[in-house]
């Protein structure tokens, strides 16, 4: 059996899941190729120095500036081998999945959380089940990240080159780039939430404040994005808003509606801020203050700052 | 003026206690309803109609309870229902669903389809660029923002420094996030129509699955968290982030 990993990239070096997708792939059992759509060789020596892989293809092509579909799966189904292909279960890399998955004529399986004897698992229901499948021949499988351990360095696959054009089927016409520089909810390892109990968008800057000591993204409940401006969709979280996976959440305010629980109930680590004992946040909370925000993030910007400054 | 399809699709209410018993879901108590980001997808759908004319579809996939999705679309304002199913087709992969939903909407000779960018139960979101590609067209997921042109469509996709704007030419699929707007409620006219309202029913053809579904299990239980009283104890929270924790 063979296992093509599709890697990502950020600005020109692989991005650090691509370790982790070779842990996945190992469970799958087989050989391992990893494939890096780019514009240049850049991150190649990083992926060649994982452990446990056998091949590395740089695929270089015009259209991977930007990310779009149907020239990426194009270009890269030209030149990724057959097998299962792997990815991470991130934005992008899940609709490319589906588009080569669909181009192959292969089935998909999104979100996988483990792998044991062949049998995939994954999240169904925004979290409120699993489901276990198996597989009957080849598929595309994309990985949650964060749940993999990573795999070690100390390989050394061989690595090759090869040039790849493609039509491009979407045309981006503007970038525009986000109004602060903020890591991005969907990206980050630690993430401060905070929901209606905040009073007004206003008081966000104390949640920025924090962020910034401990390096976070910040998000916020649909209440909060629903009510005010200046608390964009781009930061909700949950059903209808991003599900993120990060190593600790931080929940300001927020009651803890299903809805919201189910962008962010897998997150390692969930600490809860809410004045009323009984909201059902804390039910699911690792560590929980019940005391208004008010009381509680002066004082946690100021431990959080003699910790870490 | 363009032949607009719209995928719906029947999922649990997402206030719904999922309960698992014995390796299988039981949905018996369960209310269904249209899968949320597919709310979005009808609305633009019908804005599309609404600015340069045409016809809208909702088309599902599905037995005869999906009928209810298909006729709550109506009641929005949309002119064909469309159910797509065939024997056996209980446990269709995903590449059973979108190879039938791509010939479906072959068959209906659309060129604009509008669909969630996950649905409910699934959240995979592999729909919408699966059916795309097996149709050959251009897709975006993820769209926000829509606005509709002669021969195509422009739309608001995150992208990793932000946001872009890109533009797709007729034929293309446009999976739908939650975004600005928001989506209409029925009136009684709607209603009334819906009640009345006739759904086609097609079939096409599937592969066989090759992903089985083994068993669904509940999630992980966590540990009891601790939680304590009063400002005062935000240095042993943060201890406890640091020392047991090891998260920062
Ligand atoms: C189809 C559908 C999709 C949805 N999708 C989402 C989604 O993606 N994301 C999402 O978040 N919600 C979603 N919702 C909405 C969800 O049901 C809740 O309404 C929402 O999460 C509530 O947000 P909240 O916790 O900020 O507000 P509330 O429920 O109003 O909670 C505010 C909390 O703040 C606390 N509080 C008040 N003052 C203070 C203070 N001074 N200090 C500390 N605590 C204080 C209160 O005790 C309360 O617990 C969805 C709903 C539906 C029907
Ligand atoms: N059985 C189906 N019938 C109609 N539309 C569907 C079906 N399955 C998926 N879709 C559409 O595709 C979107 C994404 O579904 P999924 O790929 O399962 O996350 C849904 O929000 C629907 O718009």
């Amino acid at each position: 059996m063979s296992n093509v990993i599709i890697a990502e990239t950020k600005n020109g070096q692989l991005h650090p899941s691509t370790a982790e997708l070779v842990t996945a792939a190992n469970s799958l059992g087989g050989g391992i190729t990893i494939v890096i759509p780019a514009t240049s060789d850049s991150a190649s020596a990083t992926a060649s120095s994982i452990m446990g892989v056998d091949k590395v293809i740089t695929v270089i092509a015009d259209c991977f500036s930007s990310y779009d579909a149907s020239s990426w799966a194009a270009a890269i189904d030209a030149v990724a081998p057959a097998g299962n292909l792997i990815l991470t279960a991130s934005n992008d890399s899940k609709d490319l999945g589906a588009r080569i998955a669909a181009r192959r004529g292969m089935p998909i399986v999104q979100n996988v959380i483990s792998i044991n004897n062949g049998e995939l698992t994954s999240p169904v229901y925004s979290g409120k089940a699993l489901v276990t499948v198996s597989l009957n021949g080849n598929a595309v499988v994309t990985i949650r990240a964060n749940t993999f351990a990573a795999a070690d360095e100390g390989g050394s696959a061989v690595s090759s080159v090869v040039n790849q054009s493609a039509d491009v089927g979407c045309a981006v016409r503007e970038m525009i780039a986000k109004a602060n520089a903020r890591l991005d909810v969907s990206e980050a390892n630690i993430i401060i939430s905070g929901g209606r109990g905040m009073g007004g968008p206003e008081n966000f800057a104390q949640l920025e404040s924090i962020a910034d000591v401990l390096g976070a993204a910040v998000g916020a409940s649909r209440a909060a994005v629903d009510a005010w401006d200046g608390i964009g969709h781009g930061m909700q979280v949950g059903q209808t808003g991003k599900t993120v996976n990060p190593n600790l959440y931080i929940a300001v305010g927020i009651s803890g509606a299903i809805q919201h629980l189910a962008g962010m109930r897998s997150s390692k680590y969930i600490v809860a801020i809410n004045k009323d004992a009984e909201a059902p946040i804390f039910q699911h909370a690792d560590y929980g203050i019940v005391a208004t925000w008010e009381e509680v993030l002066p004082s946690l910007k100021a431990e959080l700052e003699s910790l870490l400054n | 003026m363009p032949n607009i399809v719209v995928l719906v699709k029947r999922v649990p209410d997402t206030n719904a206690k999922i309960t698992v018993s014995g390796g299988s879901l039981d949905l018996a108590a369960v209310k269904f309803v249209t899968s949320p980001f597919d709310e979005y997808a009808i609305e633009t759908a019908l804005r599309h109609k609404e600015a340069n004319g045409g016809t809208v579809t909702a088309l599902t996939l599905g037995n005869d309870a999906c009928d209810k999705v298909l006729k709550d679309a109506k009641a929005l304002g949309v002119d064909n229902l469309v159910r797509l199913w065939s024997e056996g087709w209980e446990n269709l992969d995903s590449n059973g669903v979108q190879s039938a939903l791509a010939s479906a909407i072959s068959d209906l000779g659309s060129e604009v389809v509008y669909c969630g960018k996950a649905a409910a139960d699934s959240n995979a979101g592999s729909t919408g660029p699966g059916v795309a590609e097996r149709l050959g067209w251009a897709s975006v997921s993820n769209a926000s923002t829509v606005s509709f042109e002669e021969a195509g469509v422009e739309a608001m996709i995150p992208s990793s420094s932000g946001q872009a704007r890109v533009g797709l030419n007729f034929p293309c699929v446009v999976s739908l996030d939650k975004g600005e707007m928001e989506p209409r409620r029925p009136n009684v006219r709607g209603i009334m129509m819906a009640k009345r309202a006739v759904v086609e029913v097609i079939s096409a053809d599937a592969p066989t699955p090759t992903v089985n579904v083994i068993r669904y299990s509940p999630p992980a239980e966590k540990p009891p968290g601790k939680t304590y009283e009063g400002a005062g104890n935000v240095s042993s929270v943060v201890q406890a982030l640091r020392n047991e924790a090891g998260v920062i």
